[in-house]
């Protein structure tokens, strides 16, 4: 059984795994320290005969202080959150050299296309395969993303990546892989029945393999 | 119905000589509206729990036949198992049912009803017969929305929030008549909303009691007012959108289709901007009746009365600015993402200062813990979880690995469940000996409320689990993924409890049905409250006050130095009071 993030395998776990302690940490004190006061406060100040309750309408520097430190937290966790997702979903945050394979999602199946020996997508030596996702690990990925139907939505949850796939827009996403190994591919958006079964294997392997494996899946895409 | 009858012939406010039918079918008394209300969406609460147990059977136990499944047709149900497009329909329909037709008339259509014109002092709101057709068009909604689930080709597929494409095309979404009916029933719906809101807005600006300033009016009035507007200026979007779909649907435009250059994002913008509005729509009432709840359960006057007011106001505010955070992986341009992660964030600002208020007003009380107040305790404990599960999924790169997971299933029930209902429950405890005339059953209040409490954290927290776990939402069959193979025992045991907690709600049905007419006999004040419709019997007759009373403070005066009792109602003259100066102008 799991009882945290998924295991990380790829370049966002660290910052998005961060934050995501950072987080749990101080709603954690927040939590504790509410829900701590309201049992005390229902132990302490049960309604006992011949008691009266105190009389008053508020006070104003403590609502000035549990004003401020919640209005400061939000704006500085605001700042950090912003930083980090300038570097993941920024509109510069591709990098270059990145490695470009073509999403096709449809109901309800994924069809990747990959880019040939040329390393380039929109070439005569491109091919398709469906429902299988390699990639060669700790090179960036772009991942061209086109849907022929609804809006589906890319999901690899190790990788700490998503990206709804939306009918009538080219949406670029990128990932780097940091653990080869097999992973899985799923839907995140309701696109129809079919949902829950539109999934697809994510294959992570060394440069040497993964071009082993492009020669050979080329070869059979072309027969 | 019948104690009600019996005890409104008893009172005698007005004269009152109107037929059965002006009386409790096409009323315009606000009271028997807020009734109406109260037992319809009751109702359709129970239709939108039937539905989720159903859901939480496929899950729980995947492809095994449901236990009384055998009465669904082949269509949904062969022998009992629930078929892929059921499942979607049962998704579609239980947040459908619960958003549209059960929380939101609850809060709005019942309290905004029955409690405004009671607690500023006024015979009835100020455009009756469009309060009753308000109600009207409500009940036809819910009942095209109710026949829908009986068309050949079974309700809308698309889940609650309806986006687009596959909302818009059949031959997407598999469905017709449903998909077309669904739009139809949101349109009287909104259209409810908007004849609802125009009235509450109207009524508290005009109708106030002499004395009855902006300033004492509670916060339940309060929040309602600030919903009320919310509803006016949301309720045309959803309506426009909606009509939008529904022609796409029957009439071939394309708004939202690319196919044909159609927009599919606007749909999403256009849903959200109304969406994130209602889901303040959702809790802001609840927020204004637990603060009344705990200021008289704490027998204190609520903290930060004035804070209180402007966290309302502030919260409705930024709720207009807020609704691309349910946006952030859509393909929105990521810099508009930045923009609405702050506003989102800032908004737990006025939340945090609401619940440190009601922890202030706690503070040092003399707390009674009657039915009414174990549920305002509840929620702002179970509130709280909410909201802070909300921080993670404001920031946007923790939203990249948890939206549409189980997490945001979890943040959203511990809202609308753990907040709402438990508010709900708290507040139809508290008002129904106004309404009814007797008192709900003390002891089996208890019952309810604790085994409400246990089980609903059983079902809910742990959706936090698998959601972290990467657990999709709206997933007919998780297993499908080898990585949440190993998450079924906690889904089974989510199941189990969602059962129980089922369950447990009979107790408050049954309770509430046998209190009608078996309840003990309410006294005027049974809460020792301090709101003006203390000062009418139990039930409050029609039409109210022969003559408003005069109000002379705040609503919140518990444990004042001036008298002995622990509470001083708003109409109560001391001798040191002054008559308000209005008094003559505001009566009418």
């Amino acid at each position: 059984m799991h009882w945290w993030l998924p295991p990380k395998a790829s370049t966002f776990t660290g910052p998005i795994d961060g934050l995501f302690l950072a987080i749990l940490i101080i709603t954690g004190i927040a939590f504790v320290l509410v829900e701590v006061g309201l049992i005390w406060f229902v132990v302490k100040y049960r309604a006992r005969p011949g008691r009266k309750a105190f009389y008053t309408h508020g006070n104003t520097r403590a609502e000035v202080i549990w004003t401020t430190i919640p209005a400061v937290t939000m704006v500085a966790l605001g700042l950090i959150s912003n930083h980090y997702w300038v570097q993941i979903k920024g509109r510069n945050s591709i990098p270059p050299n990145a490695y470009p394979i073509g999403v096709h999602a449809k109901q309800f199946e994924w069809q990747v296309t990959y880019p040939g020996a040329d390393g380039k997508l929109g070439t005569a030596d491109d091919f398709t395969v469906r429902n299988q996702l390699h990639v060669p690990v700790g090179r960036p990925i772009l991942v061209q993303l086109s849907s022929e139907d609804v809006i589906h939505s890319f999901y690899v949850p190790q990788f700490r990546v998503r990206q709804d796939v939306v009918p009538g827009m080219d949406i670029k996403a990128w990932f780097q892989a940091t653990v080869p190994g097999t992973y899985e591919l799923g839907c995140s958006q309701l696109c129809g029945l079919g949902h829950y079964r539109m999934r697809a294997q994510v294959f992570v392997q060394t440069q040497e393999d993964y071009d082993a494996w492009m020669k050979q899946a080329a070869q059979e895409a072309s027969q | 119905m019948t104690s009600v009858a019996a005890t409104a012939h008893g009172a005698h406010a007005h004269h009152d000589d109107r037929s059965f039918v002006r009386k409790y079918i096409f009323s315009t008394d606000h009271k028997i509206i807020g009734i109406q209300f109260l037992f319809v969406s009751l109702f359709f609460l129970l239709v939108g729990g039937l539905l989720a147990m159903q859901m939480r059977w496929q899950l729980g136990f995947p492809g095994k036949p449901m236990p009384g499944g055998g009465i669904l047709p082949e269509t949904m149900a062969p022998g009992g198992v629930i078929l892929p497009e059921y499942y979607i329909q049962l998704v579609t329909m239980h947040g459908t049912f619960m958003i549209f037709f059960a929380i939101m008339p609850l809060l709005v259509g019942v309290f905004a009803n029955f409690l405004i014109p009671l607690k500023i002092g006024t015979h009835d709101m100020a455009f009756p017969r469009i309060n009753m057709w308000s109600f009207w068009t409500f009940f036809i909604g819910g009942l095209v929305m109710l026949s829908s689930l009986f068309v050949p080709d079974g309700a809308a597929r698309a889940g609650w929030t309806m986006y687009a494409p596959l909302s818009a095309r059949h031959d997407y979404s598999g469905a017709s008549i449903g998909q077309e009916l669904w739009s139809v029933s949101i349109i009287f719906v909104g259209l409810s909303s908007i004849l609802g809101s125009l009235n509450y807005i109207t009524t508290i600006i005009n109708n106030r009691a002499p004395g009855m300033t902006w300033f004492r009016m509670p916060l339940s009035v309060w929040s309602l007012f600030i919903t009320a507007i919310l509803g006016l200026l949301a309720l045309p979007v959803l309506s426009g959108a909606v009509i939008m779909l529904l022609f796409d649907q029957i009439i071939g435009t394309h708004f939202f289709d690319p196919g044909a250059g159609g927009q599919a994002l606007l749909w999403q913008h256009l849903f959200w901007f109304f969406g994130h509005p209602e889901v303040y729509i959702l809790i802001l009432p609840a927020m204004g009746m637990v603060s009344d709840i705990i200021s008289n359960g704490s027998r204190k006057p609520i903290f930060g009365y004035h804070s209180m007011v402007f966290a309302i106001v502030a919260i409705a505010f930024l709720g207009w600015i807020v609704w691309g955070h349910h946006m952030f992986v859509s393909g929105m341009n990521p810099t508009l993402g930045s923009s609405f992660m702050v506003s989102t964030l800032v908004i737990a600002v006025p939340s945090a200062v609401k619940t440190f208020n009601w922890m202030g007003t706690m503070w040092r009380g003399n707390l009674r813990f009657h039915v009414p107040m174990l549920h305002a305790v509840a929620f702002v404990a179970m509130f709280v979880i909410g909201g802070l599960s909300g921080i993670f999924m404001a920031a946007t790169p923790v939203d990249m690995q948890i939206h549409d997971t189980y997490f945001i299933v979890a943040h959203l029930h511990y809202v609308l469940f753990g907040g709402s209902l438990f508010a709900l429950f708290g507040a139809i405890t508290y008002w129904y000996p106004k309404m009814f005339g007797r008192l709900m059953n003390e002891g089996w209040g208890k019952v309810h409320f604790w085994l409400t409490f246990i089980f609903y954290n059983c079902v809910f927290f742990p959706m936090h689990i698998t959601g972290m776990a990467g657990e999709m939402r709206r997933l007919y069959d998780p297993n499908q993924y080898t990585f949440l193979q190993p998450l079924q025992p906690i889904r089974v045991f989510i199941s189990i409890s969602a059962f129980l907690l089922f369950a447990t709600q009979l107790i408050f049905f049954v309770n509430f049905w046998w209190s009608l007419w078996k309840g003990k006999k309410a006294p005027q004040n049974p809460w020792e409250d301090n709101g003006l419709e203390w000062s009418l019997p139990s039930p409050a007759p029609h039409g109210n006050w022969e003559r408003v009373p005069n109000v002379y403070r705040g609503p919140y005066e518990f444990s004042s130095p001036q008298v002995a009792e622990d509470y001083l109602p708003q109409y109560k003259k001391l001798p040191t009071d002054r008559e308000p100066a209005a008094a003559s102008a505001a009566t009418h």
